[in-house]
């Protein structure tokens, strides 16, 4: 996490995805918990890995990062979790069928994840495409849309904030 | 969107524009420069600030409104980090409320009793009451606005120590101008006013903070 803050991309590639399933797990035993759908799990995992990374800065790199770490985890599954908690009264049959979901193992990132990308204005809809789907890095994305590399990077943050706002406005709607 | 891509997606945005700890010190510094200036082209300093300063209630006075600023400031620039305990430090606001306990018990020993209530009033209460809020406004937005980029674990908290920080720095700069030197006036009017800004901080702190 260190030499990620640095911008080392591939550090902070290995730190997220080896973080993941302890989020993961976590997410899993909470929902069941507060009371939440199960499918709801990898929503909840990634609000948190997008708060993770949208506060990282307010982590003092000479300190371990644990501590830190499982302050954000928490407070974030908390959130996300009463927020969507406090709405439950889900009718079995739909129970059922995310049970099946489960099961198939695909659908359950689906969330409105579609639909929240929708809602991103254009460019920075095209370069989270193009990154998130098609797997092209931010200099590629640049020369594909025509743009800087710097306006690709700024565009993407700008994304990754509204993102994270539209989780939360989401599932604020709901209740 | 994929957990997996989420993170490449991420990933790619690696980079850490300013640290927290850089954009407060930034703030810090420009909210107590705008409310120097207002000061300054306003009411500015009293006009005997050069003789007042060597008695001991002004040294006192101006003392005391800076070490609670720096103690709250030291709060506001850890309460946006996730998991770092305040306590220490929220201890240490005790050390200007016994600085000002002091003071004032001094003071009620050595006044008579019947100056009492004329040193408490002072001559300005009601334009204290009213500047330092005025001179709290550009370092409290500075400190809400770089919070919001912080990560307090209880956003009420976070901005009443802000309120706190803010209206500490006013009070001190303000002190460069009251006439009214009693510690009594300081610690009723003053407080009050301070105590307002961090009122206000609070549900600044509750309304935008969370994250």
């Amino acid at each position: 996490m260190r030499s990620a803050m640095k911008g080392d991309t591939q550090a902070y590639h290995r730190f997220l995805c080896a973080v993941t399933p302890h989020l993961r797990a976590m997410a899993r035993r909470r929902c069941d918990q507060f009371g939440a759908p199960a499918s709801e799990a990898e929503d909840v995992v990634q609000e948190v890995l997008l708060a993770v990374h949208l506060k990282r800065a307010t982590w003092d790199t000479d300190r371990p990062i644990g501590p830190w770490l499982s302050a954000i985890v928490r407070n974030k599954l908390i959130d996300s979790l009463r927020r969507r908690g406090r709405h439950v009264n889900v009718p079995i049959e739909d129970v059922i069928e995310t049970l099946e979901a489960e099961e198939q193992g695909d659908g359950l990132d689906r969330m409105d994840a579609a639909n929240l990308l929708e809602r991103l204005k254009d460019p920075q809809r095209d370069i989270v495409r193009s990154i998130s789907l098609e797997g092209a890095g931010v200099r590629e994305t640049a020369e594909r849309l025509k743009m800087s590399e710097g306006s690709v990077r700024v565009a993407l943050h700008r994304a990754l904030k509204s993102l994270a706002a539209f989780y939360r406005s989401e599932t604020r709607e709901d209740e | 969107m994929k957990t997996n891509d989420l993170i490449s997606l991420l990933a790619e945005d690696a980079s850490v524009g300013m640290r927290l700890g850089r954009m407060l010190a930034l703030a810090l510094l420009a909210g107590l420069i705008v409310s120097a200036l207002i000061l300054l082209s306003t009411v500015g300093v009293r006009s005997n600030l050069a003789t007042a300063i060597e008695t001991t209630r002004v040294l006192f006075k101006i003392g005391f409104t800076l070490v609670l600023a720096v103690v709250a400031c030291r709060l506001v620039f850890l309460v946006g980090r996730p998991g770092r305990s305040l306590r220490a430090r929220g201890f240490q606001l005790a050390i200007p409320a016994t600085l000002l306990a002091i003071a004032v018990s001094t003071e009620l020993l050595m006044l008579p009793s019947q100056a009492w209530t004329e040193s408490l009033i002072g001559k300005n209460a009601g334009f204290c009451l009213f500047f330092i809020p005025v001179l709290s406004l550009a370092p409290l937005a500075g400190f809400l606005f770089v919070l919001k980029n912080g990560a307090p674990e209880n956003p009420g908290l976070a901005g009443a120590s802000a309120g706190l920080a803010a209206g500490a720095i006013a009070a001190a700069l303000y002190a460069f101008h009251c006439p009214d030197d009693s510690p009594l006036f300081l610690a009723v009017w003053y407080s009050i006013a301070v105590l307002l800004v961090t009122t206000v901080g609070y549900f600044a702190g509750r309304r935008w903070l969370s994250w």
